[in-house]
């Protein structure tokens, strides 16, 4: 763990927007996601959320800038992200272990050849920060979707980085495996010097979890602390009927 | 390469393999199988089979070609040809204008067609027909040798490569988030795999190529649980098959490719059935 622990770095988006097959599908978009926070994104099928995930990912090209600052607004080198993306659609049948797929991330030694003790360590270890030591031997086909995103939460914190960037997934994972996770991203945000963005497509636990929320419909519409964005008119047009409803 | 007749005659004084041609076969299987058989646990995880069919496929055209254009050695055209036909499928791939599998099909269809078109003008293909089942007990040294540097190139490109591609085939995203450039990974895979094909192929034969590239993986996978029994047991296998293909080929007087794949065939069926007490 780095020795500083901050509450005013962040991550800085200013005028992002990136443009698709002639139509922009994220417009100017300007927020700040800061350490020590869970920032939370929503927004509607189709609002840009995934679009603005890759953009922070460098998949795709975007027109504005995204920088990692200090408190004085001073840039810190390159941004580490930690990705836990929303689907582990693999191929349930390949064998693979866990610990095969934490070590092709750790090392270069190849998987096939064996993985070393302390490699091994290194996954425990990993593991061991979302409660999921015991999975180490597991076929990774064999796990359950919670299992598998707490998996993939020890993978993006190893090494640390400096913004853990959540795409929750929209089914394949019960109500239940949800709130574990959530409460282990809870957890981490409190002693880590760690920026976390949760995408989320249900809002059930958003209003419970999140420290900051940003309502996204190609562009921010509100942003700020859970109650004020939920009370909002931009919030209640967009889910009118829909989610508020469920609540 | 005296020496190492001397040595295979030391250690395995069987009739069979008296005459040279059958060690320079044996020697072959022995370089030949365990890449196909590494390379064939990814081709299967990344559920390739249908494109390494298509490779083995373009061969035809590839030898045609080099016809055409005077290339004397048609193991050049092959695989300056098989090359090229990785790159240019993948790049389609990902281009994303329709599926995978209508591209790979439409690529194959086509290389096909071309190579028999080219290679049965004035009637000539006959000559050619031993491609279709190739040929094992026709290895030279000089074979053995270039085998044998594909052996240790290919291994080597492979251990350096292995790790990314399986965090590739589990999640590309994931994949690069970390650092690791897929789409080369995948695209050099492909060429990887091109290769292999290709030095194969007059051997075992265009018809059969495949099936020795993904029968043994796809056994091993039935009974392996980690990455690393999957490359042993696949390995393993097509080790196996290979040899016991060649002495059975010797005894039965018949094709080696055939009877190699089928021995590839039978541990698939064992291994089907030792699946459900292996993995469950």
């Amino acid at each position: 763990m780095r020795p500083h622990r901050c509450e005013l770095c962040h991550i800085d988006l200013k005028h992002v927007s990136v443009t698709r097959g002639g139509q922009e599908v994220l417009q100017d978009i300007n927020m700040h996601i800061h350490c020590g926070q869970l920032t939370v994104l929503i927004g509607q099928n189709g609002a840009g959320k995934t679009t603005l995930v890759r953009a922070l990912l460098g998949e795709i090209p975007y027109t504005g800038t995204i920088r990692h600052e200090d408190g004085h607004g001073r840039v810190l080198g390159h941004l580490r992200i930690g990705y836990v993306p929303q689907h582990l659609a693999f191929d349930r049948d390949m064998p693979v272990t866990v610990q095969d797929f934490l070590a092709s991330a750790f090392t270069r030694r190849p998987v096939w050849t064996g993985v070393s003790k302390s490699t091994r360590e290194k996954a425990i270890q990993a593991l061991s920060q979302v409660n999921a030591e015991d999975l180490i031997d597991r076929p990774l086909g064999r796990c359950s979707g919670g299992e598998l995103q707490r998996i993939q939460l020890a993978l993006a914190l190893t090494p640390e980085p400096d913004l853990l960037l959540l795409d929750e997934p929209v089914s394949g994972v019960d109500q239940n495996g949800l709130k574990v996770f959530l409460d282990t991203v809870r957890a981490l945000r409190g002693g880590r010097h760690l920026a976390i963005l949760l995408v989320s497509h249900d809002l059930q636990f958003v209003r419970e979890y999140a420290d900051h929320v940003v309502l996204l419909d190609r562009t921010v519409l509100v942003q700020g602390a859970p109650d004020p964005v939920f009370s909002s008119d931009a919030f209640a047009q967009i889910f009118t009927g829909t989610e508020v409803a469920a609540q | 390469m005296n020496a190492v007749y001397a040595f295979l005659d030391a250690v395995l004084p069987l009739e069979a393999l008296q005459f040279s041609f059958m060690k320079n076969a044996f020697l072959a299987i022995l370089l030949l199988t365990p890449l196909l058989g590494l390379l064939g646990t990814m081709a299967v995880n990344q559920q390739m089979a249908f494109f390494s069919d298509a490779l083995g496929h373009s061969a035809l055209t590839g030898i045609g070609l080099g016809i055409i254009l005077g290339i004397e050695n048609d193991l050049v055209s092959m695989l300056i040809f098989g090359i090229l036909w990785a790159v240019l499928i993948s790049l389609i791939k990902h281009a994303g204008f329709s599926s995978a599998d209508t591209v790979i099909s439409v690529f194959s269809s086509t290389s096909v067609a071309l190579g028999l078109l080219i290679l049965s003008r004035g009637g000539g293909f006959a000559k050619y027909s031993s491609l279709l089942i190739g040929d094992i007990l026709a290895v030279t040294p000089a074979d053995i040798l270039y085998l044998l540097i594909a052996l240790v190139a290919g291994v080597g490109i492979w251990a350096v490569m292995y790790n990314g591609l399986l965090l590739t085939s589990i999640n590309s995203s994931l994949a690069r988030s970390r650092g690791v450039k897929t789409r080369l990974y995948e695209m050099a895979f492909s060429v990887l795999v091109a290769v292999a094909v290709m030095l194969a192929i007059r051997w075992v034969g265009v018809m059969l190529i495949n099936a020795l590239l993904i029968l043994p993986a796809a056994s091993a996978r039935n009974i392996a649980k980690t990455s690393r029994a999957h490359a042993v047991f696949s390995v393993l296998f097509a080790l196996v098959s290979g040899i016991a293909g060649l002495f059975s080929s010797f005894w039965w007087n018949t094709s080696a490719g055939a009877a190699i794949i089928l021995y590839a065939a039978a541990i698939y069926v064992i291994t089907l059935i030792l699946r459900r007490f292996v993995r469950g």
